[in-house]
């Protein structure tokens, strides 16, 4: 059945990388006092205790060398700046006015779309390593869980910021470019600001809690369609709540639902009836949320078995 | 050097392992050993601090795994062959490893030379067989130099040119002086590569000896005869005061006398005799015996056909008065 094949590289000496003489002075590890056992091997390469910034390169390697990344952020970027050009070139063949709003909030919904990617791809960052069983191998490297989860969620976060940064800095510039002569205001720089960092931020804080549900529910699938279920559900909810007696529940659905704490940032969420969130709000709220369902993250891993 | 201390772990009210208390020294390879379903790869997870046990506690080198400050230069771990993300390379996998634990860029091209993977560094793990799959496993366990060693099941999808070289590295990373421990459920396997033997069925320790204690415990040798005259043998052999055994196929089969003084007698008694043979039970009826009580799984053999023996499977169980019996009741 099977004949020994010929191996591209023949092992012939199963140990070619180089070594200490067997039995090398013991004692030459720092840190680890052997208690009552001898240390009988000692390795030449040189030692040094492993910190977070080499969990956070070992992240940062992960992260940039899979394929469904790369695509899946491409895609993201396609969406925001793609759709986003669209609109903005849509309305300006339109020649319509733009009442009550400035410029930058053409670049709404396709902010709003792109994010759907975040989604995915925080879920994916940790999901697929219990899908492949990956997880085991980066656990037995790294033993401190605190630790794997932490880099995971720097270098998660810091890519979605830069992304979502570069994405909404060219919508707004082709927006401010097309659009700024048919809209009602100019746009300030707090507007600016609202829009490039203020989106920016909040994104990579949904990425996060996408990251946490990730890890609590540890399946790709199950975990991105709770996060759908999470952006999308509130308001459709809303949509459909025609009793009197929620009305209450109708408005406060409405108003903390994801999308409509996005369009805080971009002043198109239609009259001030509408939502009481204003400025920097959406932020502070969802700051929150990624702190509460990171520590929920942070306290599964470090219970169940992996 | 592992510790482990009354080592337990419960799913629900099944025992995976219960209370494992052994050592696994330094410069030997030490095989642990069990059936399917043993607790073997439930206890290598608690070593490595991936499930965290009911009770008991596991030292390495008198630390926990948790505490290990570069666990990769202290323990090099091979859990399942394709425990990796099948859409990276072997370099960015192995490179990720190094990084996470501080180990120089350039012990990834050496260690993947050493396992004979570098003209598949650039490709994705996916698309590698279980046996390259099981090479790249080594070559991250490999990655820190590691004074312990412990590999789950290594042999799994080699091909016996990778067996004898998975052989040859184990045996040489205990010559250096390392801690190897290594699983497996087959006993052939380890008969060839382990100096010590932890066996373990249920959960719970059978036997923490070396190699040639196991082997002169539990194997038994006898010699095999057969005769045109079996009913003279008999006597002749009974008159010597020897007991012998006539199994289904006509054989006889004679315990704890020398094959040389046997043909001496039937010589000395004009016997023909057409098999003379000292035979050894091998080290896996060995392992059968000791784990028969304990093993999970139980295939229901079909009962023997008519007076031919079944070929294969039914050669390696002795008759009615040997050891098997013996074990065969205890496993009933």
């Amino acid at each position: 059945m099977t004949t020994p094949q010929p191996q591209a590289a023949q092992p012939a000496t199963p140990q070619a990388a180089p070594q200490a003489p067997p039995h090398a002075a013991p004692g030459y590890w720092p840190g680890t006092a052997p208690a009552g056992g001898t240390v009988g091997y000692v390795s030449p390469i040189p030692v040094r205790k492993a910190t977070l910034m080499d969990a956070v390169a070992a992240e940062w390697t992960k992260i940039r060398s899979v394929r469904s990344t790369i695509w899946t952020l491409s895609i993201m970027v396609g969406i925001i700046v793609g759709i986003g050009l669209l609109i903005a070139a849509g309305v300006n063949g339109a020649g319509s006015d733009m009442r009550g709003t400035n410029a930058l909030a053409a670049g709404f919904f396709s902010v709003m779309l792109g994010m759907i990617c975040v989604l995915t791809l925080g879920v994916l960052t940790i999901s697929s390593e219990y899908g492949t069983g990956m997880i085991r191998t980066t656990l037995t490297a790294c033993p401190d869980r605190i630790r794997v989860l932490t880099a995971k969620a720097i270098v998660f976060f810091a890519v979605t910021f830069v992304i979502t940064m570069v994405c909404t800095a060219l919508v707004g510039m082709i927006d401010t470019g097309l659009l700024d002569d048919q809209a009602e205001f100019a746009s300030t720089g707090g507007e600016w600001l609202k829009v490039t960092v203020g989106t920016s931020l909040f994104i990579a804080l949904l990425g996060i809690i996408s990251l946490a549900m990730g890890t609590l529910l540890r399946h790709s699938a199950g975990a991105i369609t709770v996060m759908l279920g999470v952006v999308l559900l509130p308001l459709v909810v809303a949509m459909f709540m025609f009793t009197e007696s929620l009305s209450s529940l109708r408005k406060a659905l409405f108003e903390y639902s994801i999308p409509m704490q996005l369009s805080v940032f971009y002043g198109v969420s239609g009259d001030d009836s509408a939502t009481s969130l204003s400025g920097w709000d959406p932020l502070w709220i969802m700051a929150i949320a990624a702190a509460v369902a990171l520590g929920g993250a942070y306290a599964s891993l470090l219970k169940r078995d992996a | 050097m592992i510790e482990l201390q009354g080592l337990t772990k419960r799913y629900g009210d099944k025992l995976a392992v219960d209370g494992l208390t052994c050592t696994v020294r330094p410069g030997i390879v030490t095989g642990f050993l069990g059936p399917n379903g043993a607790g073997k790869s439930t206890t290598m997870r608690m070593m490595l601090d991936l499930d965290s046990p009911t009770a008991g506690t596991v030292l390495i080198d008198g630390q926990h795994y948790r505490q290990l400050k570069d666990p990769l230069r202290t323990v090099g771990a091979l859990l399942d062959a394709k425990a990796m993300h099948g859409g990276r390379s072997a370099h960015n996998h192995l490179l990720c490893l190094a990084q996470s634990n501080g180990i120089p860029r350039s012990r990834v091209r050496e260690v993947l030379d050493t396992v004979g993977l570098t003209s598949v560094a650039g490709k994705r793990s996916k698309g590698f067989s279980l046996g390259m799959g099981q090479r790249l496993g080594i070559a991250g366990a490999l990655l820190g130099d590691p004074r312990i060693l412990m590999f789950d099941e290594p042999v799994n999808g080699l091909d016996p040119e990778g067996i004898h070289w998975i052989r040859n590295l184990m045996k040489n990373l205990a010559s250096q002086g390392r801690t190897v421990f290594v699983s497996s459920h087959l006993m052939s396997e380890m008969a060839l590569t382990a100096e010590h033997l932890i066996v373990i069925g249920q959960g719970r320790l059978l036997a923490d000896t070396s190699m040639a204690d196991f082997i002169a415990q539990n194997s038994r040798s006898y010699v095999r005869l057969r005769a045109p005259e079996t009913e003279r043998l008999l006597d002749v052999l009974a008159g010597a005061g020897i007991t012998a055994v006539t199994t289904e196929d006509g054989h006889l089969e004679v315990d704890g006398t020398e094959a040389a003084r046997l043909g001496e007698l039937a010589a000395r008694h004009q016997l023909v005799l057409h098999e003379l043979s000292p035979q050894q039970a091998s080290l896996e009826e060995a392992f059968m015996q000791l784990t028969a009580e304990s093993v999970e799984y139980h295939a229901h053999s079909a009962p023997p056909v008519g007076a031919g023996a079944p070929p294969g499977g039914g050669a390696a169980v002795p008759p009615g008065g040997g050891w098997g019996a013996d074990w065969r009741k205890k496993g009933s």
